[in-house]
């Protein structure tokens, strides 16, 4: 059943030590945890802003300052006519244009409705919509100070309390999910590479017309690939809990064995892939293809929730889906086995397919 | 001597090119069988259909007593396979890859030790052990091909194009190789383009286009009736202007056929042609230099001219 397993194992010990791709592939992990951990920030702070300020008082200089303050807002410099505003938000200079009218000191004092004009470029959806929010928020809480009115005396109190992730930092919401990028990138790859390099090279010719078993053969291919795949997943385990501060709430025991069960499916893409390649560039684009759901529709960027129905539908085809689900539930919120149990068993089954389905596509000959 | 191998009527189809089209021999123990034939003749195909690396369409083989289809798995420890391109591992040193190729027939440690020394000497890799596979000149990668795929001592080895693209002294040695393990009873089934090589094996055949055309001993393929039909003769013709020599003696109206032969031309001339006419029709054009002997056809001539009647074959059709 295994025969050949321990050489074929020992061999490709020996291929991972000697190959700089494979090196190479080691290091993606490192590089998007980076990436994704510090160069990707969601959390929206300091957007540049120009400020058109035709009223030019102490009063309006205050509002300017109070914008300021919120921290969302980081002054550029002024403008002096509406086209050099529309233009410095055009060009990408300035996110936000305040627009101060004359008459704004004028009407504040008399009683009136003072106007503030705030230009937000809404292409980019979630700074655009911090933004609105913020600058209502200043509007009304100065609206409040101006008519005398603490914001204890109003009738309503709504007191929101963040769970989790009270700081909503991005960070919280990227590294876990990016575990179970990483790790199925670098099991799917290597895996797919390293039984496509062997057809490419004809040394996968060779090999057939020797007795090792199916069996050995593939499991000797998969079994270095888990380890270094299991092994990158504590490396970035790590990084997230010493360098990003993200804790672990639930049992790091139940993640690395739910882990290791995500593994399965992940391995057995990677030899799918192989038997329908037939050299290492059909290979690359192949397992790029597969990790393009993974990475846009199981909830890795985008929550799942807010998808049009075909494609939440499509979702629940995708084995990241669920990992990501145990990894968040886990490392974020504190789960336990009870509460995902439905994640595990789908991830078993879908092990159970694609092994099935790549012992099937495996033949022990050519064409 | 015992046949151990036998094929009946082998196809294979790919799509709708038929590759291997209903080819039957019989091989005997010991043999040096040469198969030849133009590059995608099928030569490869029937190896690989023979070693349980394609599956055929129709017919059947088997290998010392072995149905191909059915019992690879007992076939695989019987046989050594060398193929076109040298499949071992680039990044492994010698060393490894034989260590590799004998954990994978599952050769026992002991055993391994004395076949690794055998085989090491066999191929004359000594002092080469450390070496990475990659950085071997071709004719020793083909020596460590040919050491790996030895291991386990198979009764029966395909070695495809083992000397292509290797110098000559190189290619003498792998022959002589080859000689010390027919001699020891192992049958060899070797695909060449060579023509000195052809004439050592004990016996060829040749593909062309998918079919066998002849299969026999060297020296009975040149007797073939087929070769030297209704009493014509093969003569060398050779000259100072050779290049001349070719297009007039096609034009020679007793000449059947004329291909260049090394320096020289070989004609096949129709009955009651003979060699001092042919000499004395070229003095007569001015070529004093030309010499003119009747020779026995050579392997090239058999095969050229096998090819030339298929094909002619299958225009007339």
């Amino acid at each position: 059943m295994f025969r050949g397993l321990w050489a074929i194992l020992r061999k490709e010990i020996i291929h991972i030590k000697r190959d700089p791709a494979t090196r190479f592939v080691l290091a993606i992990p490192l590089i998007e945890l980076l990436l994704f951990g510090y160069a990707i920030d969601t959390d929206v702070k300091n957007v540049p802003t120009v400020v058109f300020d035709l009223n030019r008082d102490a009063e309006s200089r205050r509002l300017i300052q109070e914008f300021v303050n919120t921290r969302y807002f980081k002054l550029l410099g002024e403008v002096h006519s509406d086209q050099e505003l529309q233009s410095a938000i055009i060009s990408g200079r300035a996110k936000v244009g305040i627009k101060i009218p004359p008459d704004y000191t004028a009407n504040l004092v008399n009683g009136r409705r003072a106007q503030v004009q705030v230009i937000i470029d809404g292409s980019e959806s979630t700074t655009a919509l911090q933004v609105l929010n913020s600058s209502q928020q200043l509007g009304f809480l100065k609206s409040l100070a101006i008519q005398g009115i603490a914001p204890e005396q109003l009738s309503i109190d709504v007191r929101p309390r963040l769970l989790f992730n009270p700081n909503l930092q991005s960070a919280n919401f990227f590294v876990p999910g990016l575990i179970g990028i990483i790790l199925q990138l670098v099991t799917v790859f290597l895996t797919a590479f390293a039984i496509v390099r062997e057809r490419e090279r004809g040394t996968l010719e060779q090999l057939l017309v020797t007795p090792v078993s199916k069996g050995g053969l593939i499991l000797g291919k998969l079994l270095p690939y888990t380890v270094i795949g299991f092994g990158q997943t504590v490396l970035v385990l790590l990084l997230m809990v010493f360098l990003f501060g993200v804790p672990i709430q639930g049992s790091v025991t139940l993640l690395l064995v739910l882990s290791l069960l995500f593994l399965i499916p992940a391995l057995g893409i990677g030899i799918v892939i192989s038997t329908f390649a037939q050299n290492q560039g059909q290979a690359m684009q192949m397992s790029l293809m597969s990790m393009l759901p993974s990475f846009l529709l199981s909830g890795f960027v985008f929550p799942r929730e807010s998808m049009p129905l075909l494609i939440y539908l499509i979702s629940f085809l995708i084995p990241a889906t669920y990992y990501l689900e145990i990894l968040r539930g886990i490392i974020l919120r504190g789960a336990g086995i009870a509460a995902l149990w439905d994640e595990a068993v789908v991830l078993a089954a879908f092990g159970l397919f694609f092994m099935l389905l790549s012992a099937l596509r495996f033949k022990k000959h050519l064409g | 001597m015992s046949v151990v191998i036998k094929a009946e009527g082998l196809s294979k189809r790919f799509g709708a090119l038929t590759a291997v089209d209903s080819v039957s021999f019989e091989i005997d123990a010991g043999e040096i069988f040469g198969f030849l034939g133009p590059n995608g003749s099928g030569k490869s195909t029937v190896i690989r259909m023979l070693c349980g690396l394609l599956q055929p369409n129709a017919g059947r083989a088997e290998l010392a007593g072995l149905d191909v289809v059915t019992q690879t798995e007992e076939i695989k420890k019987l046989i050594g396979y060398m193929s076109q391109r040298f499949s071992l591992y680039e990044d492994l040193t010698v060393e490894e890859n034989i260590d590799f190729y004998g954990a994978i027939y599952g050769l026992a440690k002991t055993d391994m030790a004395a076949r690794r020394r055998t085989v090491v000497e066999l191929a004359g890799l000594e002092g080469r052990m450390e070496q990475a596979a990659a950085t071997l000149s071709g004719g020793y990668k083909q020596r460590l091909a040919l050491a790996c795929s030895l291991l386990h001592e198979p009764k029966i080895v395909f070695l495809d194009e083992p000397t292509a693209g290797i110098d000559p002294v190189a290619r003498r040695e792998i022959w002589d190789l080859l000689f010390r393990l027919a001699a020891e009873g192992t049958t060899l089934f070797v695909t060449t383009h060579y023509m000195d090589e052809a004439e050592r094996c004990s016996r060829v055949g040749y593909i062309y286009l998918a079919k066998l055309l002849a299969i026999g001993r060297p020296q009975d393929l040149k007797g073939l009736p087929e070769i030297t039909p209704d009493g014509s003769h093969w003569f060398e013709v050779s000259s100072d202007d050779a290049t001349r020599l070719l297009p007039e003696l096609r034009r020679h109206p007793s000449v059947i056929d004329a291909t260049i032969f090394g320096e020289a031309v070989h004609a096949l001339a129709r009955r009651g042609t003979d060699a001092a006419a042919l000499e004395g029709y070229f003095r007569q054009q001015g070529d004093v230099s030309v010499q003119c002997r009747a020779v026995p056809p050579s392997l090239e001539d058999v095969f050229v001219t096998l090819t030339r009647q298929q094909r002619d074959d299958a225009k007339g059709r």
